[in-house]
């Protein structure tokens, strides 16, 4: 289901340029029609032309329902009593109207922190109008809950209905032939035929035979034995691997969701990847650089742009999002932080053994490594879990193989000619540059 | 026969003592309360657990928890918050800072890893120059240190910060004589503060007080230039060092001088300085010198006057003549000589100051403002102590209980203190008699300004949050004064007074040059008082001149496991301090012991370590130093004895650094030089933990090469620089072709190829280098005992040799001179003869560390090739392939790896920083701490090359020379060590390596080590 979402972004991309249309063409229209009767006026605004708007200008910092950075505009229209004038001023420039010293304003200035809106003088009044149509949209009734949760965890459930049948089914089938086999076995001894005796053979069981030849008791010791460590070597090779380690985390962050479905940047949130040995876990503040807008997921009521999965639903993310609040010390009813930090003790998944020296910032910003290379799709990850072994093996493969991306870096100019002259090639590996020297990784 | 035999248990026994019946009937007296653990009868036999299952329970409980044990332990990963701007994690932070803890003042620079200080360099934009000593580079160890003081308390209790100021706010205002005594801060922002602080509180005054000072050396500038300073010297500028008794390279005059001195010692267009020292102790400069002419402390005095004024009268004739030459030399050089003393007088020193007062190396308007301390002021304040006159006195960077002559009049004065407040870092003697401690933060943890030498300024600024609760005197003093103003905002001020135009620049920079806080120095030069001074008091017995080693000074980080294992250059004794004396006077007063003999106590035991006997050293006042140590010093003045100040601290010092014998009570009147001294055997041996046992070159002159600046000058480098070349059947003859080679070399003439390159002119063998490789490098501290049996585990040593003759020349040429086996020049005789060092031998230093061999006899032997070769000319080693065989250390002719006898690190054995959480923060991340079972060695900082080249992959540039560096070429600032890529032709380590002085350690080995040495040129006539 995760390849899906690459549908989904372009069916999302159609939808958004659609709407861009429709919403240009709506303003196009209302410019001229505007131009008559120049009025705001929210019930003759197009609410889907103003949702469209609405995102676009407004969304970063208000919700139709729930305080954000500025008040949740729900009725805002109600709330002024229809003062459309004073809302197009307080929406094209509130600052001025400030200026101006009206009371309402500055009252609500104050409430916010002293926050100062964007000015959207660019607005018409067709446009405005229909924002505030938008505004006035009800608050759409929460799906109902019931038969689409049980579906939802019934198709777990069902392949193993269909297994246990299937054992049932064989359980008796075995019991039939055995009934079928004592059926034929009494009425053999009704008809009074003789069943033939297993009989006991004169020769040597096979076991005494084999005790008795020593030659092939030897090989087959042998044989055993070379077995045996072929699979303890097998066994111990992989002690401290810890390939697939998917280690449950303190909150259930999903990589699905935002490196895949909101496909954000690795180095967005694992900025020091670029400079740094250590990519970095994020601190709490980088989530909330966006969290502090995004207080829930998208559910089933989003449709295609829903994040939830049957496994996971919209509660469930929820919540998450809510422990990550707790954590940063983040009020959402008064938008502020409350100062009382938990800091997230996450579980390290990729461990290194302190004696092997890895640098990101060699990898991803020198070699321009991709961060899949080695943490494998990481975007389609809805628990992060290790995608590589880790080993030295494997990292010596990939310096063997792996060109050194020596274009347009000066520092290579030099290093690069003449080590490609010596070798004979067109293009270095990492192992030829030196990347297979013990104390390159360990010192 | 019946037998009448009654045996018995016990005289009660035998008696018929009741009390044995009683016990007899009741043999076992007490029951085993079985129930307790079991429950009574009936609940055991109901329990569903029987003895099988519990078994089986046992069983699997065990297997499950082996099993679980096969799991890798779960890590835990907590990222900040909010993550400060500044900080990446991996990344490192420099900030510019300055130590000024009363006796090391210096600029630095501090490299800090995700918050915390791991490492201290020397800051560039420094223009005096004070480079960062090994105490320094230690200093940051000492921040992180269990032992200090956490919060303030009050007599013995925990108390806030307020019932503090409350008591000392309660004992100004009371009217009754309040003393400051401080060490010298040099600070501007502080001497104003004391000025504004006592002039609220007109019964409060303020002393200043140096552990080590310069009480004579101040008298005497004081007298000439009115202003309580130092003269400043640049060696640099010098023709000609004459030094009478001052320890040049070491820590005379505030230290710091090691830096010019060195630079001025390398030759240059075929001139360098010339250096003559006349000393009782064997110091460092004394090693570094080209003629060292050993003279007791009075004899000093009469060598001083003899130089001044050419009166020469009761002078030795060895002396005199010395003396003379000397006198004719500075002449000779004369605005470019310099004759600088340690003499523990006001006349010598005035001397010194009008001898130089046309010479260009000494500079007497910009003084240098490191010591101010006024011994007659402590004194006359001990006198009032004890008097009752004192009603507060508040301490800050200083221990007087430890460090003051008269310490028992100081304790039992402070008794009679009504509020006494010591402002310190640790719990030490002086906080421990004190009413209450204020507990004040590391200078890493600080703020502060500090004027080291008139006209600039340096900067103190935190590198992390204060560890502990702690209040830095400054503040404290403006809570006192009943200020809201914090001591950062209040050298803010002081520096926008002072027109420094940006505070931030300035903060950034960790220095500013301004005039602003320059005080006058009087130069109408008025001659020096009467040379009266100087006559010469007849005293018998010894003369005692005590000393600061390189690695404890004044003892203030008596706590810091590096500095206590640091070797001392000279000795090379860790551990310890010592009555260092020459063997004349040693075998004189049976203080001598023989190397080995099966009938006495051997100098050596068995594992190599050395012994020592003990001896009382009594001052004619009849003060005593007990048991002290007595080790045998080449090169000590007949009749004088040295002995290391900064030992023998117990109070709030971890049980293995209690270490030596405290000599502060011999420092009467501050002053370092005492006569009338009695040494006096006492029963008992000390045990040393010296890290070489071989003090001779045994006339091997190819490891340490040395010429003199006439043949340098004039003969061609073959005479003096022979490269070692292969004959055969004995019969010399030149080698055609010496570059054949039997092995299969790397081609290191792509990309970069390291060389490290070691002036062993430049070297004063200060040790600087040793603290920044710990500190680099994660080098455990393994402790005395380990040390002893010769497992320290330095990476980088310095090997200090004595001649055995009066010269290294000597040496060689009786080597080359032997014959037979017997006989005159026999060479069993002699060779035993050569390994005692002489009576005043020249001495070499020569830092050693792995020499990076092109043809390393060390890989070769390693069965599981955990060490190989670099392309890039380093040796790697692979502490994860290794499985301690030790063959590479049994075949490295250098002897520089290092065997992990154990884990040093976690391991209560070795309790030192390693072993808790805070001194583990010094660690440096970059660098695996190693366990135990494997080789160790000098990586030539490969962390530190790799992070270079990185840094110029991602920036996309190509490296400039200059750009690579190890901690040793970093920490040296005299430029003995300098580091560099040699295929980059443009490179300093590339001239060098093409220098006439080049040559490798055991060259004739065949190695072809990437670390190269430049010959020592002494400036002697003698040959």
């Amino acid at each position: 289901m995760e390849a899906n979402s690459i549908p989904i972004m372009i069916q999302v991309n159609h939808r958004n340029s659609f709407s861009r249309i429709i919403t240009l063409c709506a303003a196009i229209l209302l410019t001229f029609s505007t131009s008559l009767f120049s009025q705001i006026d929210a019930a003759a605004g197009d609410a889907t032309a103003g949702e469209a708007l609405f995102k676009a200008n407004c969304g970063a910092c208000h919700k139709l329902y729930k305080k954000m950075t500025g008040p949740a505009l729900f009725g805002v229209v109600g709330k002024y009593e229809e003062d459309y004038e004073w809302l197009g001023k307080w929406i094209r420039n509130s600052q001025e109207l400030i200026a101006t010293g009206d009371a309402r304003a500055i009252s609500i200035y104050e409430e916010y922190n002293e926050t100062q809106m964007n000015a959207f003088p660019g607005l018409t009044d067709g446009d405005i109008s229909n924002i505030l149509a938008y505004t006035n949209t009800e608050k759409p009734a929460p799906p109902a809950p019931g038969p689409g949760a049980v579906t939802a965890s019934g198709g777990g459930v069902s392949n193993n209905i269909i297994l246990s049948i299937l054992g049932l089914v064989l359980l008796l089938l075995i019991g039939v032939l055995l009934l079928v086999n004592n059926t034929l076995k009494k009425f053999a001894q009704a008809q009074g035929l003789e069943l033939p005796a297993m009989e006991q053979s004169a020769r040597k069981p096979i076991w005494q035979a084999f005790v008795e030849n020593q030659f092939l008791v030897l090989v087959s010791v042998i044989f055993l034995l070379l077995g045996g460590a072929y699979f303890a070597y097998g066994w111990m090779s992989q002690v401290g691997v810890d390939q697939g380690y998917a280690p449950v985390q303190p909150i259930h962050y999903s990589h699905r969701i935002h490196a895949g479905e909101n496909a954000i940047e690795c180095k967005y949130c694992h900025s020091s990847a670029r400079v740094s040995k250590h990519s970095g876990i994020p601190s709490l503040n980088i989530c909330m650089n966006c969290h502090k807008s995004i207080g829930e997921v998208a559910g089933p009521e989003a449709g295609e742009l829903s994040s939830v999965t049957e496994d996971y639903s919209k509660e469930f993310y929820d919540k998450e999002i809510q422990k990550l609040y707790k954590a940063v010390g983040w009020d959402e009813a008064t938008q502020s932080y409350t100062g009382e930090t938990q800091p997230v003790e996450w579980v390290r998944i990729h461990n290194l053994p302190d004696f092997a020296y890895f640098n990101h910032s060699q990898h991803v910003s020198v070699a321009g490594v991709e961060c899949q290379t080695c943490h494998g799709p990481v975007e389609e990850m809805e628990i992060m879990y290790q995608h590589a072994p880790l080993t030295m093996g494997w990292c010596i493969n990939c310096h063997r193989e792996t060109n050194v991306k020596v274009e347009g870096n000066p520092y290579y100019e030099k290093i690069h000619e003449e080590l490609s002259k010596k070798y004979g090639v067109e293009k270095l590996t990492a192992a030829q540059m030196g990347g297979l020297e013990c104390g390159k990784c360990h010192y | 026969m019946s037998s009448n035999k009654k045996y018995w248990k016990s005289v009660d026994d035998l008696n018929d003592n009741p009390l044995v019946q009683t016990l007899r009937q009741n043999e076992f007296v007490e029951e085993i309360p079985t129930d307790e653990f079991l429950g009574d009868k009936a609940t055991l036999e109901t329990s569903q657990t029987s003895r099988r299952d519990f078994l089986k329970y046992v069983g699997f409980s065990t297997a499950a928890a082996s099993l679980a044990a096969c799991e890798g332990p779960v890590v835990k990963s907590i990222p900040y918050v909010v993550q400060p701007e500044r900080i990446v994690p991996g990344v490192a932070d420099y900030y510019a800072t300055t130590i000024a803890d009363g006796f090391d003042f210096a600029s630095v620079l501090v490299k800090t890893r995700e918050g915390r200080p791991i490492k201290i360099e020397n800051n560039d934009l420094a223009h005096a120059g004070y480079g960062a000593n090994a105490r320094v580079h230690a200093s940051v160890l000492s921040m992180y240190d269990t032992n200090r003081a956490q919060g303030p308390s009050a007599g013995g209790a925990q108390v806030s910060w307020e019932a503090i100021d409350k008591g000392v706010m309660a004992a100004l205002q009371s009217g009754k004589k309040a003393v400051l005594l401080t060490q010298t801060f040099a600070s501007p922002s502080t001497d104003k503060l004391i000025a504004e602080f006592t002039a609220k509180y007109p019964n409060a005054s303020h002393i200043a007080y140096d552990a080590v000072g310069e009480q004579y050396a101040l008298d005497a500038f004081e007298q000439k230039f009115g202003l309580r300073a130092l003269a400043d010297y640049d060696f640099t500028k010098a023709e000609v060092i004459v030094s009478v008794g001052a320890d040049i390279v070491g820590d005379w005059n505030g230290g710091g001088y090691d830096s010019s001195y060195g630079k001025s010692r390398v030759p240059k267009h075929g001139k360098m300085s010339r250096h003559i020292q006349f000393e009782a102790n064997m110091s460092l400069a004394g090693a570094n010198a080209d003629m060292r002419v050993p003279a007791t402390p009075s004899q000093q005095k009469a060598v001083l006057k003899a130089i001044a004024t050419g009166n020469a009268s009761g002078l030795p004739e060895n002396l005199k003549a010395a003396a003379a030459a000397a006198r004719k030399e500075l002449n000779a050089a004369g605005a470019n000589g310099v004759l600088v003393t340690g003499i523990q007088g006001a006349a010598a020193q005035a001397m010194v100051l009008d001898f130089n007062a046309t010479s260009n190396v000494m500079d007497t308007a910009a003084p240098k403002l490191t010591r101010s301390g006024d011994i007659n002021k402590v004194n006359q304040l001990v006198r009032d102590m004890n008097a009752g006159q004192v009603g507060l006195l508040i301490m800050a960077g200083v221990n007087p209980a430890y460090s003051l002559p008269n310490a028992t009049q100081f304790k039992t004065g402070l008794e009679k203190v009504g509020v006494s407040v010591a402002c310190t870092m640790r719990a030490d003697e002086t906080a421990a008699s004190s009413t209450h401690i204020a507990p004040t933060p590391h200078y890493l943890e600080a703020w502060g300004d500090v004027q080291i030498k008139q006209g600039e300024v340096s900067i103190i600024q935190p590198t992390i949050k204060p560890l502990f609760d702690t209040r830095q005197f400054q503040d404290s003093l403006l809570a006192w004064m009943g200020s809201d103003q914090n001591y950062y905002n209040y050298i803010k001020d002081t520096m926008a007074g002072a027109g420094v135009t940006s505070f931030n620049k300035a903060v950034q920079d960790g220095v500013v040059m301004t005039n602003a806080f320059a005080k006058a120095v009087s130069t109408t030069q008025t001659s020096a008082t009467s040379h009266a001074g100087m006559a010469i008091a007849a005293q018998s017995g010894f003369e005692l001149t005590l000393y600061t080693k390189t690695s404890m000074g004044d003892g203030n980080q008596a706590n810091n496991p590096w500095l206590q294992e640091m070797p001392d250059p000279i000795t090379r004794a860790t551990w310890d301090n010592y009555l260092t004396m020459s063997e004349a006077d040693a075998k004189e007063l049976g203080l001598w012991l023989d190397r080995s003999t099966f009938f006495t106590e051997a100098r050596n035991d068995a594992n190599g370590g050395l012994n020592g006997h003990l001896a009382n050293v009594t001052l004619s006042d009849g003060t005593v130093v007990p048991n002290v140590p007595v080790m045998v010093q080449p090169g000590q003045a007949n009749g004088s004895v040295g002995l290391a100040l900064g030992y023998g601290r117990t109070t709030s010092i971890q049980e293995d650094m209690q270490t030596g014998v405290n000599a502060y009570p011999l420092m009467q009147n501050g002053s370092l030089t005492q006569g009338g001294v009695t040494i006096e055997k006492v029963a008992g041996m000390h045990e040393f933990a010296v890290i070489q046992l071989h003090n001779t070159l045994m006339g091997r002159g190819d490891i340490v090469k040395e010429t003199t600046l006439e043949i340098f000058n004039t003969k061609d480098k073959k005479y003096w620089n022979a490269v070692p070349e292969v004959t055969k059947a004995h019969i010399e003859y030149e080698v055609t072709s010496p570059e054949v080679d039997l092995w299969d070399s790397f081609d290191r003439s792509i990309g970069h190829h390291f060389n490290l390159g070691i002036d062993l002119n430049a070297c004063t063998g200060c040790g600087a280098c040793v603290i920044a490789c710990h500190a680099e490098n994660n080098v455990p501290v393994v402790g005395k005992s380990e040390v002893r049996r010769s497992r320290d585990m330095h990476w980088l040593r310095i090997d200090r040799y004595y001649s055995s003759n009066d010269t290294f020349a000597g040496d060689d040429q009786k080597k080359e001179d032997m014959d037979g086996l017997w006989g005159e020049n026999g060479s069993l005789g002699g060779f035993g003869e050569m390994e005692d060092p002489a009576a005043n031998p020249q001495v070499a230093f020569q830092p050693v560390m792995c020499q990076h061999c092109n043809h390393a006899p060390c890989e070769t032997v390693c069965p599981v090739a955990a060490t190989s070769h670099g392309r890039q000319g380093q040796n790697h080693m692979a502490y994860n392939r290794c499985v301690g065989t030790r063959y590479c250390a049994n075949n490295c002719p250098y002897k520089v790896r290092r065997f992990n006898w154990f884990l040093y690190n976690g391991n209560d054995q070795f309790d030192y920083h390693m072993n808790n959480d805070l001194g583990r923060m010094v660690i440096n991340p970059d660098v695996t701490v190693r366990s135990r079972g494997v080789m160790e060695k000098c990586s030539m900082c490969i962390q530190m090359t790799q992070k270079t080249i990185l840094d110029a992959k991602r920036d996309g540039r190509a490296i400039k020379d200059g750009e690579f560096a190890t901690a040793c070429s970093n920490a040296c600032t005299s430029g003995a060590l300098a580091f560099g890529d040699i295929n980059d032709h443009s490179s300093e380590v590339y001239k060098q390596k093409q220098d006439d002085r080049m040559y490798h350690l055991l060259e004739s080995v065949g190695t072809k080590p990437n670390v190269f040495y430049q010959t020592k040129v002494r400036n002697t006539k003698e040959a």
